[in-house]
């Protein structure tokens, strides 16, 4: 009896409440960082608005952190699509990845799932594909959730951090540095991401002391990427 | 609540940046495979650049920010994203006032 109930259920797509009980770890740790992000975005000297427009509009942590820290005035437009830009050009192999796994969307649904793609769902998405088939409950139960709460956290986060006054004064300039350093080792792959992190770390100080920003984040990605390159074996063209 | 024109830019075009990156992929599906160097190259993308973007302040500021960061990188090795960045901000809270 419980045996069938298991084969049926195997047999069908994956449910909406099935994607909500996944998503809660990463929508739990997702609070404290749109907190951080707005309180941050405040110290900079954005608007509450404006920080909470940002969460709506682009709504990618890293690519936004990032933004904060590269943020001056008069706003290097130019410099913060290039930095964006290449912070998210990892969603392109997630994309990827994933369409052929949306075989039971329509086209709305795939621009709209494409729309709320994450890191968090991109995982839990390809976790789920490779037992049952993805069904758009379960993607949007995973994606959607996240976007309303980070805007939510954004914006508390901002309201409150305009009555925490000076931002270096707790040394909450630094915090960005200590959450990207967090954030690399969260992406650590061993030897090949030490030689990125290490010719990226220090072509981008010497560029930012040579050449001033915000030229040191193009010179300090390409000689990262540049060097993954060259480390790693070249690929055999022929058997 | 008021939003300044060059920010609204801004945020106009780091959202157009995203979308695309995230409309790309399932543009492409399963035609993208990279293999070897170029696939090395492209999973090198995120840490080369968040690198790039703190290694200013990690090592062009002062002795603080170089050992605070120092610290820093040794508590990402043990303790999760949040409590990481609580031990870097007070590490270098504590290390400024040491400088003075």
């Amino acid at each position: 009896m419980s045996r069938t109930l298991v084969l049926e259920r195997e047999a069908t797509g994956a449910t909406a409440a099935e994607g909500l009980r996944d998503i809660l770890p990463a929508m739990i740790a997702c609070i404290p960082i749109g907190l951080l992000f707005g309180a941050l975005s405040v110290g900079k000297g954005l608007s509450v608005l404006e920080a909470g427009l940002m969460s709506i509009l682009v709504f990618a942590g890293g690519a936004q952190f990032a933004a904060l820290e590269l943020w001056t005035w008069p706003v290097p437009v130019l410099a913060l699509a290039f930095s964006t830009l290449l912070i998210n050009a990892r969603h392109v192999l997630m994309g990827a990845s994933l369409a052929p796994k949306f075989g039971e969307f329509s086209l709305f649904q795939r621009l709209l799932g494409a729309s709320v793609l994450t890191d968090e769902a991109w995982a839990l998405a390809e976790r789920c594909a490779l037992r049952r088939q993805l069904t758009p409950a379960y993607w949007f139960a995973v994606a959607a959730t996240l976007p309303p709460l980070w805007v939510g956290c954004t914006f508390l986060g901002a309201w409150l951090g305009s009555f925490l006054g000076e931002p270096r004064a707790l040394g909450a300039d630094f915090a960005f540095t200590a959450l990207f350093i967090g954030l690399v080792a969260g992406l650590w792959r061993g030897r090949d991401t030490a030689i990125t992190v290490i010719v990226s770390a220090v072509t981008s100080a010497l560029a930012y002391v040579w050449l001033g920003p915000p030229w040191h984040v193009a010179a300090g990605a390409f000689a990262g990427i540049a060097a993954a390159w060259c480390a790693a074996p070249p690929e055999r063209s022929s058997p | 609540m008021t939003v300044d024109p060059a920010t609204l830019a801004a945020i106009l075009a780091m959202a157009a940046a995203t979308w695309l990156t995230r409309i790309a992929g399932f543009l492409i599906g399963g035609r993208l495979v990279l293999r070897g160097r170029a696939k090395a190259a492209f999973d090198a993308i995120p840490p080369a650049v968040l690198v790039a973007v703190i290694a200013p302040s990690a090592l062009a500021t002062g002795w603080p920010e170089t050992a605070a960061a120092a610290v820093t990188v040794v508590a990402a090795t043990r303790l999760p994203l949040l409590a990481t960045v609580a031990v870097g901000v007070a590490a270098v809270v504590a290390l400024r006032a040491l400088a003075g």
